[in-house]
């Protein structure tokens, strides 16, 4: 899905982020920790081609497409609807005078999605594709009434403006978002850091049976360790634009080897 | 514990345009200051045997109906334009950042006096003030600069009257107030440098709009009159001969048209280096 | 959206009477005896003295004030000195033509400036932006009344290409009179179906509602591409292009309408310059608009008719950005909940 090999990522004459190798398959849940200012934003940004006036080097594969030489069409054509961006303060990153359900119309038509019952991408797992709803259901509106279901959004909600609905209902949007669209990895930057508790907790848990159920891969920035723990499964931690570790959750948690690392970990209540 | 002002970075790298502008300001004012050493004849030097002569080598821009060397006409023209735009601002912005500065500052019910005032005066478009205003009093140079500084002034107020009350609410000024500061120091300490940069922008972007009015005034024969050399009343005096004497008309318009250009470009800039959120006028 | 409506309209109507007052005031500073403006300059003390009653002046300031704008409601804006017909009279015959003017003009500017900016915003610090920036700022620069003078010299004197003055060729009154429903002529011709006029005040309407268009074409341009620009830094430009939007989509489509919003407020402030700058095309034009009735009002000294120009553009003002705010709420529903 995701392939980084030597990433840099400067800002005028200071480099800001350098990942020397991160993959994500699928499936797969990657998140990158460390604190602000550690890059780590700006890593998932660069993935997507999508750090505005900074200079990247090195090789970003998203879903078979080269990001960093790739022609912009081709960079189009994978943006949403195959590696899908879910951005930390979702209300702001929603256009202020589009409806929910306009703006993801207007995606599904862009990616050429029309709900017609042989686009069955969405592949729900352990049932075989004849018996999940073809025919009449499907559809544009069938297929946003699906992805807000996934994500546990009532579809009414489409009609709405995004100052008017809540921080962890525009959340779950942007991931319906990516759903609608078919979308196997999602890239998210710090999905929970503007939620009170309790919501983050359900949107972890949309993810989380998301990956379950339809396979999607998932790399995420956070600077949540204790979120992080509970649905990682490979961690990079970086400070100072630098990855100072890297490896399967449980044993990064559990055995850190560097100074670092420990410091976040103690740091947690 | 004190709460300090942070230090306000105040430019950041203006852009060609603004320093296009800034440029072509300083020689248009050099030409106003230094008209006389620079103009090839005597101001209002009539010369009825030399009248209506096209552009030359002895006249660059052609002489006007009386035999008026029309550059020289110009460049004593610019002196009258410059003064009135530097006066109508001067006194725009004083009158208006002291009411503002009060309205935002006191706030209360002087500010909602202060605020319907200008809202009152901004109900008319500044032109058809002016033109009132021009028409009621003599015409002549000083009823210009009037005339427009009463309809600009309710901007400055609007202005500093809202970085007044920005300011009134930051925690350093209620330490001042607390430790028993005087209201005029903390204006004169905290409100009145934090105003300087907008209003120095509205200041710059407003250069070209004075420029524009007080000749529009001067054309309607409502502002200077003969022997002050203007620009709006050349453009006057020659439009009935425009078709054939083009000169007498294209140059003074050029020169209105130079000097507007210039102090909006050098607004603009301005006000994309020292003041990008705030909103045009 | 109603108590939105209300309190706007309540600001309205408190502007309005300070501007009555403001103009009852310049008014009364016009130099000279209004009593004998009006019973003329040979008049006996016995024809001052009866002037003066019948027109209130001898009663004290308020009350004037008062008496002044109880008429103004009622229909009465005095007797122009100049026409000696009803300032009301007057204004309502001159301003259907400067508003067709002012509304030529804009049309003009909007269809002009909006692409322009468009295009601006969207080949930002490359050539066509930059051209874009220089050309908005000489329109604003240029000085309205030269500008009429160059377009007219160069185009009807000297090329003849269009009429030199005038709203339509008269003569054609009386071959195919115009039945008048708005009092526009251009509207009417056309829902009159009347094509000579038609195309005559079309012809007429050219030059002058160029001179016009230039300042807020120009303004228009700038401010659509400032907004744009500011608008395409916000984040919810950065998810559409997650999302696979292209620039230009990502501009026409998510940016241009919360850009249009100080485009908008800005076109209610750009229509009021207008009509003032029109006043000033009028008079190289010889249009049969306000500008010219104030400007012989302004000459022969008429101060009803001065007052009278004075306040109608200035209500005009008024209720323009009254429904620029009223439309902005319509559009962006943000503002309504402010």
């Amino acid at each position: 899905m995701i392939r980084i090999r030597d990433l840099r990522v400067a800002y005028g004459p200071r480099e800001v982020a350098h990942v020397p190798a991160l993959d994500v398959g699928a499936g797969e849940c990657v998140a990158i920790v460390g604190e602000s200012g550690s890059g780590k934003s700006t890593t998932l940004l660069a993935a997507l081609g999508l750090a505005e006036g900074a200079r990247v080097s090195g090789e970003v594969t998203v879903c078979g497409v080269d990001v960093l030489r790739a022609r912009p069409r081709a960079l189009r054509a994978i943006r949403g609807s195959k590696a899908a961006l879910v951005i930390q303060s979702p209300q702001a990153a929603l256009s202020p005078t589009t409806r929910l359900g306009v703006l993801m119309r207007r995606a599904l038509a862009l990616h050429g999605v029309t709900g017609a019952p042989s686009q069955g991408k969405t592949q729900v797992q352990g049932e075989p594709a004849d018996v999940r709803g073809g025919g009449p259901r499907r559809g544009i509106e069938g297929v946003m009434a699906e992805a807000c279901e996934a994500v546990m959004l009532d579809p009414a909600i489409l009609r709405r403006y995004p100052h008017e609905i809540s921080g962890g209902q525009a959340q779950r949007f942007a991931i319906a978002l990516a759903i609608a669209l078919g979308a196997e990895v999602i890239l998210a930057d710090e999905p929970t850091s503007a939620l009170d508790v309790t919501v983050q907790a359900e949107v972890v848990g949309v993810l989380r049976r998301l990956r379950e159920e339809r396979g999607l891969a998932l790399l995420f920035v956070s600077h949540d360790l204790a979120l992080v723990s509970t649905i990682a499964d490979r961690v990079l931690v970086m400070k100072d634009g630098e990855v100072v570790e890297s490896g399967q959750a449980a044993q990064v948690f559990t055995r850190p080897s560097h100074p670092y690392t420990r410091e976040l970990l103690e740091a947690l209540p | 514990m004190t709460a300090v002002e942070p230090r306000r970075r105040l430019f950041r790298v203006p852009d060609r345009f603004a320093a296009f502008g800034a440029v072509l300001l300083v020689l248009i004012v050099l030409s106003a200051v230094f008209a006389p050493w620079l103009a090839p004849y005597e101001e209002n030097d009539v010369r009825p045997l030399e009248s209506l002569l096209p552009p030359s080598g002895a006249h660059w821009f052609g002489t006007d109906q009386v035999g008026r060397d029309v550059l020289t006409q110009v460049l004593y023209g610019g002196r009258t334009s410059l003064v009135i735009a530097a006066a109508v601002l001067a006194a725009s912005a004083t009158v208006g950042v002291t009411l503002g500065v009060v309205a935002g500052y006191a706030g209360g019910w002087a500010r909602d006096v202060i605020m319907r005032i200008t809202d009152v005066f901004l109900a008319f478009p500044a032109l058809l003030l002016s033109l009132a205003l021009a028409v009621v009093l003599q015409p002549s140079v000083t009823t210009v600069i009037l005339a427009i500084a009463v309809t600009w002034w309710p901007w400055y107020a609007r202005l500093s009257a809202s970085v007044a009350a920005s300011v009134a609410t930051r925690s350093y000024v209620d330490a001042a107030r607390c430790l028993g500061v005087p209201a005029s120091v903390i204006v004169a300490r905290h409100v009145l440098p934090n105003s300087l940069t907008p209003v120095l922008v509205q200041l710059s972007l407003d250069g070209g709009g004075v420029i524009l009015t007080a000749a529009a005034l001067s054309y309607l024969g409502l502002g200077a009159h003969e022997p002050t050399a203007e620009w709006g009343l050349m453009v006057q005096q020659g439009q009935t001969i425009f078709t054939t004497n083009w000169w007498v008309v294209t140059f003074p318009g050029l020169a209105i048209l130079l000097t507007a250009f210039a102090f909006n470009v050098l607004g603009e800039g301005l006000r994309g280096a020292l003041d990008p959120r705030r909103t045009v006028r | 959206m109603t108590r939105y409506l209300a309190r706007r309209l309540g600001q309205a109507l408190l502007v309005v009477a300070g501007v009555v007052t403001l103009t009852f005031v310049i008014m009364r500073m016009v130099p000279g005896d209004p009593a004998v403006a009006y019973a003329g300059p040979k008049a006996t003390p016995e024809q001052l003295a009866a002037a003066r009653e019948q027109f209130g002046l001898d009663r004290p300031l308020y009350v004037q004030l008062w008496n002044y704008a109880r008429d103004l409601v009622t229909g009465d804006w005095g007797t122009s000195l100049r026409t000696r017909r009803p300032v009301v009279d007057d204004l309502l015959t001159a301003f259907p033509a400067t508003l067709e003017l002012v509304g030529a003009a804009l049309i003009v500017a909007i269809l002009v400036g909006l692409p322009v900016g468009i295009v601006a915003a969207r080949c930002k610090a490359k050539f066509p932006d930059f051209s874009v920036r220089l050309g908005s700022m000489l329109a604003v620069s240029v000085p309205v009344f030269w500008l009429a003078l160059a377009l007219q010299t160069l185009f009807a004197s000297h090329l003849g290409w269009f009429p030199v003055a005038g709203e339509y060729d008269n003569t054609l009154d009386t071959t195919s009179p115009l039945t008048l429903w708005t009092d526009i002529t251009i509207v009417d011709a056309l829902i009159t179906g009347n094509w000579p006029i038609f195309t005559s005040t079309l012809n007429h309407l050219v030059l002058p509602s160029l001179v016009v268009a230039a300042y807020p074409a120009g303004v228009i341009a700038q401010m659509t591409r400032a907004a744009l620009i500011e608008e395409s830094g916000q984040d919810h430009v950065r998810l559409e292009r997650a999302m696979g939007f292209g620039e230009t989509a990502i501009l026409t489509r998510f940016a241009l309408r919360p850009a249009l919003n100080p485009v908008l407020s800005l076109i209610a402030l750009v229509f009021a310059y207008s009509l003032v700058n029109g006043f000033l095309v009028e008079a190289v034009f010889n249009w049969p608009g306000l500008g010219r009735y104030a400007f012989n009002a302004i000459s022969s000294l008429d101060t009803p008719g001065i007052a009278g120009v004075t306040l109608l553009v200035a209500v005009v003002y008024v209720l323009a950005n009254l429904m620029v705010d009223l439309l902005q709420g319509v559009i962006d529903p943000r503002a309504r909940a402010r």
